[in-house]
């Protein structure tokens, strides 16, 4: 219940974030919603010498839309993002994947960019991210990186992100026709197995796909098998066939209490059709 | 031993300075600092809910939440829900429909559907299950904590 | 003579009053455990064992003893030259069992080692820096296991790991003895039957996980020789006299407080070892002393419930008349014994009659140890996992003779002209009527419709079930000569100057609405408002003897408890309102409470108000012949018998065919608790013990790894039901009074989560019957009924 004793500086601007990083070396760690950091304190399973607080940047702040393109800022909580009349239009996935992480209380306080920064193995956004092939923006010592989402996770709770560097926020493409679906872990509400699919269409047919899942796996990641099959597939009539071998083409699968792996794998299939059809349903 | 930090935060009204350890808990900082117990920990890995304050308005568990954190916030605890005298429609609701049984759970759960009403000011039962979803009652089974809600939900659409 | 102009008083009882707790409450105005703070407060910390079975090798608390602010560092070994081992509430032979760990841990999260410090973060730090070194010994998870010669032991003395053995009971055992004598009739049931059924069934380990952890602040002052001890309990004259027992002081000094207690559920039952080291720490360390739980050592160390394991056997006609049973029951309970362990699972063999009338019975128990959280008392304590095993085993007859399931049950109740009625278990059951309530489910529920809507649904291709169980359970807890802790209660009423009344009871609430219920019933008695009563209960300086609240018991005990405390100070208000009719000759006799006044019987005119005469007996001049002044009254109750209350559930569940993923539809609960006192409070019971009971059948389990590790430690793997995975409960009773105590209520504590959980697991079997299903295993975990439809080829 009681997180060790840390040093806490908060940040009055990304840059000031920065510098403050690069001084407090491997010790230091971000705080921004605070909401995957600080129940991995609590149960003094991160012991952080230094928090930096970047949680009230305006700089991280803000979902805008230019030429098609979505923007999000690292700092929106799941509850703003959930709450964005853009997102549901233009974006509708994000929104209502957002619109269900955790619970009330964590999504007002919860953060996109935490969320993908921390990558739990069982977190729904990753999973979004990757099937939009969005981009997330990174910012360090030398100035701005850019990294695609599928690049962006790597393995459990690993992502491709320096000790000195912050996420800043996330870009994607809009895109109606896209859909996530969940088997929700009912104690802590994480995604035993969650899968995101982004469909191109053609009136019923599919001409690309991204589809991704979250939960099954150490991280999220691409089903290409899926992605290939449903390329030319009538939707949704086509969406059984095409997500049948979804959980067989895993590497590895998580294990635990709430799912075996046979189970995870048989999960995967049966949550990427119900990706597809749903999305293919937005047409 | 870490530096402490010096805050201001309003609570429940009231400006409330401070120098804290960085490490403490808003929840333990309204209950040792400033007395007000009736927030309370359920759990140390913030699923029940039993710590839900109000932070600028917001829902938030407020052990998942460093004091340090909500510098220059608002916060409402359930001893500034009641109006002067006058309980809140959720309080009135909760006691009106027996929504309580130990109690313990409850100025969480009354301060979570504060948040869903502002939110939705007429939700159905499901949107109410869903609503109070974060937070864990072991003794109503929720039934008359909905019922609770439904009550207030209506009382406030007439006011 | 006067007449007051007071309005008339509406009857109380029976009615739904709201709670006279909730004020305070629903305000954060309530005062916990954790909301005590003293002058010079310190706090404790516990080190655990992250081992779950291992000899201490050594302990190093020199790093904790230098940090700043560390007042005490002490280890197990060194505290038990201040405590004993801690005492036990049953008969049973048990190992010695210290607060802290001497020398062996046996499960993960006993204590080692305890800090005393400044504040609670400091403490934690301290208790972090303590380095203990085990030799670790093989773990023993599994009781089967455990029992197997050559299996790692726990205990010397104790081989086998067996805590009780074949402890006997049923048709042709010497109840004494708890051995066969000639028990031959049962084998003769069995060969002669037309049917057989045979399960093995598991009552899965559950955390009680009251909401509130639990908590203890301690204060021993030094000269006076006194402590005061707040904790989190159920039964704070119990701590009373075990706390005092342990510290080697009397009752007369101790003080124990339970403050507002955040639910219970039986695991405050048990006084733990974290209550005994706060006092012993508070007197070493000269300060008060608090410890608060961290749920997580709350699912490692608060007792868990059931864990036990049938072998269940039912022989029957062909008919469905069923004509023996046979269980074979194994308790895993833990590591160790605490107060009631070896008590609880002797209630499940007691209670498997049912509600039926068994020719001929046996059950036959045996208790094991292993490296796990000890266990006691959970909601429904023993009966529950009773009631499961043949209310399965009932339902699977019922399948196997294609019959319904509430036509097999009516044919084998307990006639309601044979109550009292004497079970092959040895116990007498004081009142039932079960077909009416059985007739008023199926009403309620609309069974037929129900049968018809599961039938169209899976038409559709959809896999629905449903299910009905009958339990009866045994309430009320007392006489002496059933209840370790002692059988009674005591309660105490007495009328103020100005005629308020104060009354107080051992039965010690935690959510219960005692406030409330007990009011009422004084309202009524002395016919005066509500608001002019005040309830009193949870601190030994204040309530002179209680028992306290568990096994549904504080209204059917402490509720006649007060009624007889009450009779007696009403008697001596109408011996004072005789004395004072002064013009007039009346005899307290005649006298009855009506409206504010104490009257003639059918002549208001003759009369004085509550008040005058609670004025008079504090200043009575004249001091009436043979009396003494005052109004102050005591009473012990003890019932003749327990009380058994019975009902029937219905339930609807759907099974979502390619995740497993189970959905209660419907939840349809008509209970029978003889009278009720306050009908809203009695449902709100219900409400919360259904969805316990659902919680058991559908979501939450205990588990540990093979090494004795626990996997569901916080509610990040424990799944605890959420008000969105519930539907709204369709409640309804019947009434069925108890002759053992004056009010004729039974008690309905536990009632919802006895019969909801084999309730829900029948209508799961039901759902996958078509799938040649007969049994699931608890918890209804979306993989394990997803493999049961795989196994099938996912078609039905």
């Amino acid at each position: 219940m009681i997180p060790t004793a840390f040093e806490y500086r908060k940040a009055g601007s990304v840059a000031e974030a920065l510098t403050l990083l690069q001084e407090g070396g491997p010790e230091a760690k971000l705080l921004a919603g605070g909401h995957s950091l600080i129940p991995m304190m609590k149960q003094r399973l991160a012991e952080p010498g230094l928090l930096i607080d970047i949680g009230g940047l305006d700089e991280l702040r803000g979902i805008q839309e230019t030429d098609g393109e979505i923007a999000i800022g690292a700092a929106m909580t799941h509850a703003e993002i959930a709450a964005s009349d853009l997102l549901r239009a233009q974006a509708p996935i994000v929104a209502e994947t957002a619109a269900n992480i955790g619970d009330a209380q964590v999504r007002n306080r919860g953060t996109i960019g935490g969320s993908l920064a921390h990558a739990d193995p069982g977190a729904d956004l990753p999973a979004v991210m990757v099937a939009l092939d969005a981009t997330i923006a990174l910012l360090g010592p030398n100035g701005e990186r850019k990294v695609q989402a599928e690049d962006f996770f790597q393995d459990i709770l690993t992502v491709d992100l320096g000790e000195d560097e912050i996420v800043t926020g996330v870009c994607f493409q809009a895109c109606r026709s896209a859909a996530y679906a969940k088997l929700e872990q009912r104690a802590s509400k994480f995604a035993l197995v969650g899968v995101a699919a982004a469909l191109s269409l053609d009136g019923g047919t599919c001409s690309s796909a991204r589809v991704a899942v979250t939960g099954a796996s150490s991280h999220a990641q691409r089903l290409s098998g899926v992605e290939g099959a449903l390329a030319g597939a009538s939707l949704p009539d086509g969406a059984a066939s095409a997500a049948a071998g979804a959980g067989e083409a895993l590497d590895f699968v998580n294990e635990d209490l709430h799912g075996s792996e046979e189970y995870r794998r048989a999960m995967t299939a049966v949550f990427t059709r119900r990706a597809i059809e749903a999305a293919a349903g937005r047409g | 031993m870490s530096e402490p930090v010096p805050i201001t935060i309003n609570v429940n009204g009231r400006k409330r300075s401070a120098m804290v350890e960085a490490r403490l808990l808003l929840v333990h900082f309204l209950r040792e600092s400033l007395n007000l117990t009736g927030t309370h920990v359920g759990c140390d890995t913030s699923q029940c809910g039993a710590c839900t304050v109000l932070i600028d308005g917001h829902s938030a568990k407020s052990c998942t939440v460093f004091a340090v954190q909500a510098d220059g916030a608002e916060v409402q605890t359930i001893e500034g829900l009641a109006d002067g005298g006058e309980l809140h429609p959720l309080q009135d609701g909760f006691w009106e429909e027996h929504g309580l049984q130990c109690g313990y759970c409850t100025p969480g759960m009354i301060m979570s559907a504060v948040n869903l009403l502002e939110n939705n000011p007429a939700p159905s039962e499901a949107e109410i299950r869903e609503g109070i979803s974060g937070n864990l009652c072991r003794c109503t089974g929720y039934q008359h904590i909905v019922n609770a809600i439904q009550h207030a939900a209506e009382r406030m659409a007439q006011s | 003579m006067t007449i007051a102009d007071g309005p008339a008083l509406p009857k109380l009882i029976g009615e739904r009053v709201k709670r006279r707790e909730d004020p305070r409450l629903i305000q954060g105005q309530a005062t916990y455990v954790d909301d005590i703070k003293l002058p010079g407060m310190l706090h404790l910390a516990f080190k655990r064992s992250d081992i779950a079975h291992g000899v201490i090798k050594s302990i190093d608390t020199s790093a904790a003893a230098e940090m700043e602010g560390v007042e005490l560092v002490i280890t197990g070994a060194e505290l038990a030259e201040h405590l004993g081992p801690m005492p036990i509430g049953t008969p049973f032979p048990a190992p010695d069992h210290f607060s802290v760990a001497t020398d062996k841990v046996r499960y993960v999260g006993e204590p080692v080692a305890v800090v005393v410090a400044e504040d609670r973060y400091l403490a934690r730090d301290a208790a972090d820096a303590i380095e203990v070194e085990y030799e670790e010994l093989p773990a023993v998870v599994d009781p089967e296991v455990a029992m197997e010669p050559g299996s790692a032991t726990l205990h010397e003395g104790f081989e086998r790991n067996i805590a009780v053995e074949s402890y006997w009971g049923g048709t042709g055992v010497n109840p004494e003895t708890a051995q066969p004598e000639d028990d031959s009739a049962v084998d003769a049931a069995f060969e002669e039957a037309d049917v057989l059924v045979t399960q093995r069934m598991l009552n899965q380990r559950l955390a009680p996980n009251a909401m509130e952890p639990r908590g203890v602040v301690a204060q021993y002052e030094t000269g006076r020789e006194y402590l005061t001890v707040w904790s989190a309990t159920q039964n704070p004259h119990i701590l009373r006299t075990l706390v005092a027992a342990m510290m080697g002081l009397g009752e007369h000094q101790v003080r124990a407080v339970a403050p507002e207690v955040g639910g219970g559920f039986g695991c405050k039952i048990n006084i733990y070892g974290e209550e005994y080291v706060a006092a012993a720490l508070s007197r070493l360390a000269g300060a008060p002393v608090k410890w608060i739980e961290d749920r997580t050592e709350a699912f490692l160390t608060t007792t868990h419930g059931r864990d036990l394991l049938g072998y269940i056997d039912l022989a029957a006609k062909s008919d469905g008349t069923i004509t023996g049973l046979k269980a074979r029951i194994i308790a895993d309970i833990g590591a160790y014994e605490v107060l009631l362990t070896a008590m609880i699972p002797t209630l499940t063999g007691l209670m498997m009659n049912g509600v039926y009338r068994l020719p001929v019975v046996r059950h036959e128990l045996t208790e094991v140890f292993t490296n796990k959280t000890p266990t006691d008392a959970y909601r429904g304590a023993g009966r529950p996992e009773g009631l499961y095993f043949l209310e399965r085993a009932v339902d699977m007859l019922a399948r196997e003779l294609d019959m319904d399931p509430a036509e097999i049950r009516r044919k084998n109740f307990v006639p309601a002209d044979e109550f009292p009625f004497a079970t092959q278990s040895g116990l007498v059951y004081d009142s039932g009527n079960y077909e009416p309530c059985l007739d008023k489910a199926l009403e309620v529920a609309d069974w037929q419709g129900m049968l018809a809507e599961r039938d169209a649904a899976r038409a559709e291709g959809r896999i629905v079930g449903v299910g009905l169980s009958f339990y009866v359970e045994v309430c009320g807890l007392g006489p002496s000569a059933v209840v370790p802790t002692g059988g009674w209660e005591h309660s105490g009423v007495t009328v103020e100057r100005g005629g308020k009344v104060t009354a107080t009871t051992g039965a010690s609430p935690h959510g219960q609405g005692n406030e409330t219920t007990f009011a009422q019933m004084l309202a009524d008695h002395f016919s005066i408002p509500l608001e002019d009563i005040t309830i009193l209960h949870g601190d030994t300086s204040v309530v002179k003897q209680g028992i306290g609240t568990f096994g549904s018991r504080s209204q059917a005990v402490g509720g006649a408890a007060l009624i007889s405390a009450a009779g007696k100070a009403g008697d001596k208000m109408k011996q004072f309102a005789a004395a004072l009719m002064t013009d007039q000759e009346v005899s307290p006799e005649d006298l009855v409470f009506e409206d504010g006044r104490i009257q003639v019987e059918g002549a208001p005119e003759v009369s004085k108000t509550f008040a005058e005469v609670a004025d008079f007996a504090y200043v009575p001049v004249p001091l009436p012949p043979g009396m003494e002044p005052g109004v102050s009254e005591e009473s012990f109750f003890e019932p003749e018998n327990n009380t058994y209350p019975f009902g029937c559930h219905i339930s609807m569940v759907e099974i979502d065919r390619e995740t497993g993923e189970p959905r209660l539809l419907k939840m349809v609960a008509v209970d029978d608790c003889g009278n009720v006192i306050n009908p809203l409070i009695v449902d709100g019971q219900v409400h919360g013990g259904l969805a316990q009971g659902i919680g058991q059948a559908m979501f939450e389990e205990v588990v540990y790894d093979e090494d004795g590790q626990p996997v569901t430690a916080s509610f990040m793997d424990y799944v605890m039901p959420r008000a969105a995975d519930l539907p709204a409960f369709e409640l309804d009773n019947t009434v069925t009074p108890t002759p053992v105590n004056p009010l004729g209520a039974k008690g309905v504590g536990e009632a919802g989560t006895i019969g909801s959980t084999p309730c829900v697991v029948n209508a799961a079997v039901d759902a996958l019957a078509p799938f040649g299903v007969t049994h699931i295993e608890m918890p209804l975990r979306p993989e394990r009924l997803w493999r049961l439809i795989q196994e099938n080829g996912g078609q039905s």
